[in-house]
C-alpha cells in the first residue's frame, strides 16, 4: 500500500445495467488509485445490484471517491463506510497439498478457523474459509506451508451493522 | 439483360406510427425543439441522413471535419444556452469529435454527439469503420449509450438531452447501429427518461445558506470568486444584486466572464495565472471567499496550499463532487447558483469593508493591465484593447488558446453572459473559429467574433469554406506573432530560451481567405489595425479573416508560473 494510504471500502448500489462495472472501474482507474477488491452480486431488488469496493486511498479522499461514484447515471447510492461499525465477509476457497501425514494437521486448523472441507482427493483438499479478510489472511498463511495449489477469494462484502442502511 | 430496380423509398412515416430508427432519430430530435446539427456524414450514418433528407426544419451544417462540429456544437450552446448537437458516423468520424467532447466535459457545456456504428452482427468483430465510441467516450462524457433497439432511440435522445442540460451540464453521445437506424419499429415518442440514481440538488440547504450570510455580513475583506456556473444557471442578475446590495468586490474565472459586467466598479477581472495582479493580491488577502459555480482549478489555485491561506470558504456548486475536491470549504452549499444566491441574497448584511475597498483600489492602480507598444511593432494587447473600445464589449467573442486567450480574457471587459467563449478547461487549440461558427448560427442577429492565434488557426481552419458557404458576417481576427507563443512564453522563462518547436512559418493567411471566397486584410503597421478592424466589424454576409502581424516578442503577463503562489507572480517581463 503507498505511504499515506489505508484500504477504505465503498458500498455502492447501482442499477444492473450493461457496462454499470466498466464505468465504475474506469471511474477508480483514472485516478490512478489500486483496487484490493472489488465483489458485485443481486440485492433484494433484482434490478439493483451491490458493488463493495475496497480501494487503497488517502484517508481524507474517501468521501470524494464516493461523491464522484454519485456522478455516475446508474449509481443509486454511494457510502463511504470508513469509521462505521460494519459487518464485513470474505469466502476463500483454498486447494492444498495433503499426504496422509497432514491431513489430520491440517484439519485441525481448518476446524480452529471453522473452515469446512468442501473437497477431497488422496493428494488434495479443498477448504472454504469465511470471515474478515485478516481472519482469511492468516487462515492462509497457515497453510501455506504444505503448499496450496490454488486459490480464489471473493473479495470483501460489507453492511453496516443495525437499523442504519449501508 | 439488364433490368430496372426501381429505387427503394424511405418508408414514410405512415398511419401505424411504423417509421425506421432514424425516422423516429429526426421526430425525437424535432421533439427536443432542435433546429441545427453540425455534422459529416459517413457509412454508418447513411441512413440518419436519409431521414434528415426528410426535415427541412432541421438544418443540418455540413462541416468538413467532425472536430468543427463538436466544438461548433459548444459554441452554439455556449452562446444560446441550449444544448448544442453534433452527429458523425462511426470509427473516425466519431473519433474526430473526441477533443470536442472533451472539452465540453471540461467546461460542463451541454451538448448531444450522434454518432452511427457498425451494423449489431458485426460489432466487436473489428468491423469495417468500427471503434468503441461508447468505450472510449465513456470518461470525457456525462453519459453515453449505444442503443440496440430502434423502438428505444426516442427515450436514448430523451434522456441525453434532459442529462446534457440539467444539473452540472456535460456531453452525452448516442450511438446508434446503422441496422437499428434502418429497423423499422412504432415508437412510443412521448416516453421519459427513467434515472433512479439521478436527482440533481437545486436549492441549497437554508442553514448553510444563512451561515454563509453570517460569514459575509462579519467579513473584513470578502470577495467573491464567480465562474462558468454563475452563467450556466443564469445567475448573473442574483450575483449583481449581492454585490450592488453588499458592495463586496468579484473576480471571475476565465469560464465566468461575463457572469456579471465586467466595467461594474466592484468587478476586478479576472483571476488566476495570467489575472489582474490586484485581483490575484485581494483574493490572497481575503478572509471571507464566496465561491460560487467554480471548481478551484489550478490555473487559478497555483500551489493549493498557498492559496488564500487565511481565508474561510464559502463554496456554492451544484455537483457536490467539487466541493472540497481541491480545496476544503468551510460552508458548503449544494445547489442551483441561481437559486442559492437568490436565497442568500436579502439575509446579507452590507458588511464594514471600507478599508478594504482602499486597499484594493491602491492596488488597482499601482498594477493595472498595462501595455507597451514598441516602435513599429503590432501589440497583440493593443488589438485586443482596440477590440474591446470597438465592440464596446457587446459582441459575443470566441477565442482559441494560448497568449492571446488570455489577453482577450485581460482587455476584453464582458457585459453580458455567454458572450466570452473559449476552451478553458482543456485548452484546445483550433477551438476557437469553429466555436465561433457555432456561436454565429446561434446568434445570427449579434456580432459574433472569432479571436485566434496563427498556431491554432491552422488547426480547424478548413471550415472556412463552411462559414463563405452560409454567408456568415464572421470577423476572424487572428494574432499572428509566427509562433505557438504560449510555447514559445514558457520556453524563455523556463526552458532557458531554447525554442524547440514553437516557431511557424505561416502561410498569407488574408489570401488563403480570398481562395476560400471570404474576405482577408492583412495588417503589418501598427496605424493599418484600427481601420482593418473597423472594416472586419463591418464587413457583411462573409466572413473577413484579418491577419494581424503581431510582436512575436510579446510575453503575456502578469504571470503565476505553474505551482507557485501569487507571491511569485511576474509582473514585468
Amino acid at each position: 500500500m503507498a505511504e499515506g494510504t489505508h484500504a477504505a471500502t465503498i458500498s455502492v448500489l447501482v442499477q444492473n445495467a450493461p457496462g454499470v462495472l466498466v464505468r465504475v472501474a474506469g471511474l477508480i482507474r483514472r485516478r490512478g488509485v489500486n483496487i484490493h477488491s472489488l465483489s458485485v452480486g443481486p440485492t433484494e431488488d433484482p434490478a439493483i445490484s451491490r458493488m463493495t469496493i475496497v480501494v487503497d486511498t488517502a484517508p481524507d479522499r474517501t468521501e470524494q471517491f464516493a461523491k464522484q461514484l454519485r456522478k455516475l447515471v446508474e449509481v443509486l447510492r454511494a457510502t463511504a463506510i470508513d469509521g462505521l461499525p460494519t459487518v464485513d465477509r470474505e469466502l476463500a476457497l483454498v486447494k492444498v497439498n495433503v499426504t496422509p501425514g497432514t491431513r489430520l494437521e491440517i484439519m485441525e486448523i481448518a476446524n480452529v478457523f471453522r473452515a469446512s472441507v468442501v473437497d477431497l482427493t488422496d493428494r488434495t483438499m479443498t477448504l472454504e474459509v469465511t470471515g474478515r479478510d485478516e481472519k482469511v489472511d492468516a487462515f492462509i498463511e497457515l497453510l501455506k506451508k504444505y503448499g496450496i495449489r490454488e486459490m480464489a477469494r471473493t473479495g470483501q462484502v460489507t453492511l453496516v451493522r443495525g437499523a442504519q442502511a449501508t | 439483360m439488364a433490368r430496372v430496380v426501381a429505387a427503394s423509398k424511405t418508408p414514410a412515416p405512415a398511419a401505424g406510427r411504423q417509421m425506421t430508427g432514424a425516422q423516429a432519430l429526426v421526430e425525437a430530435l424535432r421533439r427536443e425543439g432542435v433546429e441545427i446539427l453540425f455534422g459529416h456524414p459517413g457509412g454508418a450514418s447513411l441512413p440518419i441522413y436519409d431521414a434528415l433528407y426528410d426535415a427541412p426544419d432541421i438544418r443540418h451544417i455540413l462541416v468538413r471535419h467532425e472536430q468543427v462540429a463538436a466544438h461548433a456544437a459548444v459554441g452554439y450552446a455556449r452562446a444560446s444556452g441550449r444544448v448544442g448537437v453534433c452527429t458523425a458516423t462511426s470509427g473516425p468520424g466519431a473519433t474526430n469529435l473526441v477533443t470536442g467532447i472533451t472539452d465540453a466535459m471540461m467546461d460542463s457545456v451541454p451538448i448531444v454527439a450522434i454518432t452511427g456504428q457498425v451494423p449489431r452482427p458485426v460489432i466487436g468483430n473489428d468491423a469495417f469503420q468500427e471503434a468503441d465510441v461508447t468505450g472510449i467516450t465513456m470518461p470525457i462524457t456525462k453519459y453515453n449509450m449505444l442503443v440496440m433497439r430502434a423502438a428505444d432511440i426516442p427515450r436514448a435522445v430523451r434522456t441525453a438531452f434532459y442529462l446534457a442540460r440539467t444539473g452540472r451540464p456535460g456531453p452525452v453521445l448516442v450511438d446508434i447501429p446503422r441496422d437499428v437506424s434502418q429497423e423499422l419499429c412504432e415508437p412510443d415518442l412521448t416516453v421519459e427518461p427513467q434515472l433512479p440514481g439521478y436527482r440533481p440538488v437545486l436549492d441549497g440547504n437554508p442553514h448553510q445558506i444563512a451561515e454563509a450570510a453570517r460569514a459575509l455580513s462579519q467579513a473584513q475583506r470578502p470577495i467573491i470568486y464567480a465562474g462558468g456556473g454563475v452563467i450556466t444557471s443564469g445567475a448573473t442578475p442574483e450575483l449583481t444584486a449581492l454585490v450592488d446590495r453588499t458592495g463586496i468586490p468579484v473576480t471571475l474565472t476565465l469560464m465566468g466572464k461575463g457572469a456579471m459586467d465586467e466595467t461594474h466598479p466592484r468587478c476586478l477581472g479576472m483571476l488566476g495565472m495570467h489575472g489582474s495582479a490586484y485581483a490575484n493580491w485581494a483574493i490572497n488577502s481575503a478572509d471571507v471567499i464566496l465561491a460560487v459555480g467554480v471548481r478551484f482549478d489550478d490555473r487559478v489555485t497555483g500551489r493549493l496550499k498557498d492559496f488564500a491561506p487565511h481565508a474561510r470558504f464559502i463554496h456554492i456548486d451544484i455537483d457536490p463532487a467539487e466541493i472540497g475536491k481541491n480545496k476544503p470549504a468551510h460552508i458548503p452549499i449544494v445547489g442551483d447558483a441561481k437559486r442559492v444566491l437568490a436565497a442568500l441574497v436579502p439575509l446579507v448584511q452590507p458588511p464594514q469593508i471600507e478599508a478594504w475597498w482602499r486597499q484594493i483600489e491602491e492596488w488597482r492602480q499601482r498594477y493595472p493591465f498595462r501595455y507597451r507598444q514598441r516602435d513599429g511593432r503590432i501589440s497583440h494587447q493593443y488589438v485586443c484593447d482596440l477590440l474591446n473600445r470597438l465592440t464596446e464589449g457587446r459582441a459575443i467573442v470566441a477565442t482559441d488558446v494560448g497568449q492571446h486567450q488570455m489577453w482577450m480574457a485581460q482587455w476584453y471587459r464582458c457585459r453580458e453572459p455567454r458572450t466570452f467563449i473559449s476552451s478553458g478547461g482543456l485548452g484546445a487549440m483550433g477551438f476557437g473559429f469553429p466555436a465561433a461558427l457555432g456561436a454565429k448560427f446561434a446568434r445570427p442577429d449579434r456580432q459574433v467574433i472569432a479571436v485566434v492565434g496563427d498556431g491554432g488557426f491552422m488547426m480547424t481552419m478548413q471550415d472556412l469554406i463552411t462559414a463563405v458557404e452560409h454567408r456568415l458576417s464572421l470577423p476572424i481576427i487572428i494574432l499572428n506573432n509566427n509562433a505557438l507563443g504560449m510555447v514559445r512564453q514558457w520556453q524563455s522563462f523556463f526552458y532557458r530560451g531554447r525554442l524547440s518547436a514553437s516557431l511557424l512559418r505561416n502561410p498569407d493567411f488574408a489570401r488563403l481567405a480570398e481562395v476560400f471566397g471570404a474576405r482577408g486584410i492583412r495588417v503589418d503597421r501598427p496605424e493599418d489595425v484600427e481601420p482593418a478592424l473597423r472594416a472586419a466589424l463591418a464587413t457583411e454576409g462573409t466572413p473577413c479573416v484579418v491577419d494581424i502581424l503581431c510582436d512575436p516578442e510579446e510575453n503575456c503577463l502578469p504571470m503565476i508560473p505553474s505551482g507557485q503562489s501569487v507571491a511569485e507572480m511576474i509582473l514585468d517581463g
